[in-house]
């Protein structure tokens, strides 16, 4: 196991284990806390992927704005320690099986390489390179050593995808409107 | 290349925000739930995004922002509804029920 694939693991431990923290304490200023911590480990799996860019807009925008929107609103309700935080139990223990059949059918996604990936996708048979089934993806990398990630994502981000870019910015506006138009007590 | 455990932590991650939505009852923890399985997803999106290219990054670029107007509209709905019924918990909000 190489020094990338053994920090990978760390970080996808760290991020597990404040996922499960933060639904299960009592505390919603503590879930928000190991939130932000699993947040910050998937930002370090974002880096070991080759996606610094989305790295720290993770951190940014996650563990930076929204979180503390939750945080703001908590402090803002003055929301304690609840004596019951979960369903009554026929409905979490139903809740459990629903998740634990979810997940035993999504790790069946382990097995996947990007052999096996372009193996499925392509209709040629014989050894196939994903490099050849997914030019773009070949493209990515060239463009990533030529020009970084934040060039390489910024050419079909302000080309292929601008129009979705700039409807993003309507979207944002309805947002904070409508935030704005919810929370207010009188206009 | 990493691509199959990337696809196994986003299952797991996805799991747990499925199970912290179905057994929590205070509805700001639910949305910190809901953003969890969006997290997961930007996970297989970067993933999947090493062999097929950049769309994957960008489609996790759109993810965040749609995250972030859902997480204000929601937290606005929510101090509307703390202010009426003095509470987050969600089942209490049962005005629907006959």
């Amino acid at each position: 196991m190489d020094l990338i694939t053994a920090t990978w693991w760390a970080f996808a431990v760290w991020a597990v284990i404040s996922a499960l923290m933060c639904i299960s304490r009592r505390n919603p200023i503590a879930s928000v806390l190991w939130l932000v911590s699993c947040m910050f480990a998937l930002a370090g799996v974002y880096v070991l992927l080759q996606a610094e860019f989305i790295a720290a807009v993770q951190v940014l925008v996650y563990a930076g704005a929204v979180m503390v929107l939750f945080l703001f609103v908590i402090m803002l309700l003055n929301v304690g320690d609840s004596p019951r935080t979960l369903k009554r139990w026929p409905i979490w223990i139903v809740g459990l099986g629903v998740s634990a059949v979810m997940g035993a059918e999504l790790v069946a996604l382990r097995g996947y390489t990007p052999e096996r990936l372009a193996r499925e996708v392509s209709t040629l048979s014989g050894p196939i390179n994903p490099a050849l089934v997914f030019p773009e993806g070949a493209a990515a990398q060239i463009a990533t050593a030529s020009r970084g990630v934040v060039g390489g994502i910024a050419e079909p981000l302000f080309t292929g995808y601008l129009i979705p870019f700039e409807v993003t910015s309507v979207l944002l506006l309805a947002a904070a409107i409508g935030a704005v138009v919810l929370a207010k007590r009188k206009l | 290349m990493l691509l199959g455990p990337s696809l196994v932590l986003s299952a797991v991650l996805f799991v747990i925000g499925v199970a912290g939505v179905l057994i929590r009852r205070n509805a700001i923890v639910l949305f910190m739930c809901v953003e969890l399985m969006l997290n997961a997803v930007n996970v297989s999106f970067v993933a999947l995004s090493q062999v097929h290219g950049f769309s994957g990054q960008i489609m996790v670029f759109f993810v965040m922002t749609v995250a972030a107007a859902e997480a204000a509209v929601g937290l606005a709905i929510i101090l509307a509804v703390f202010r009426h019924t003095q509470s987050v918990d969600l089942t209490q909000l049962n005005l629907l029920k006959g």
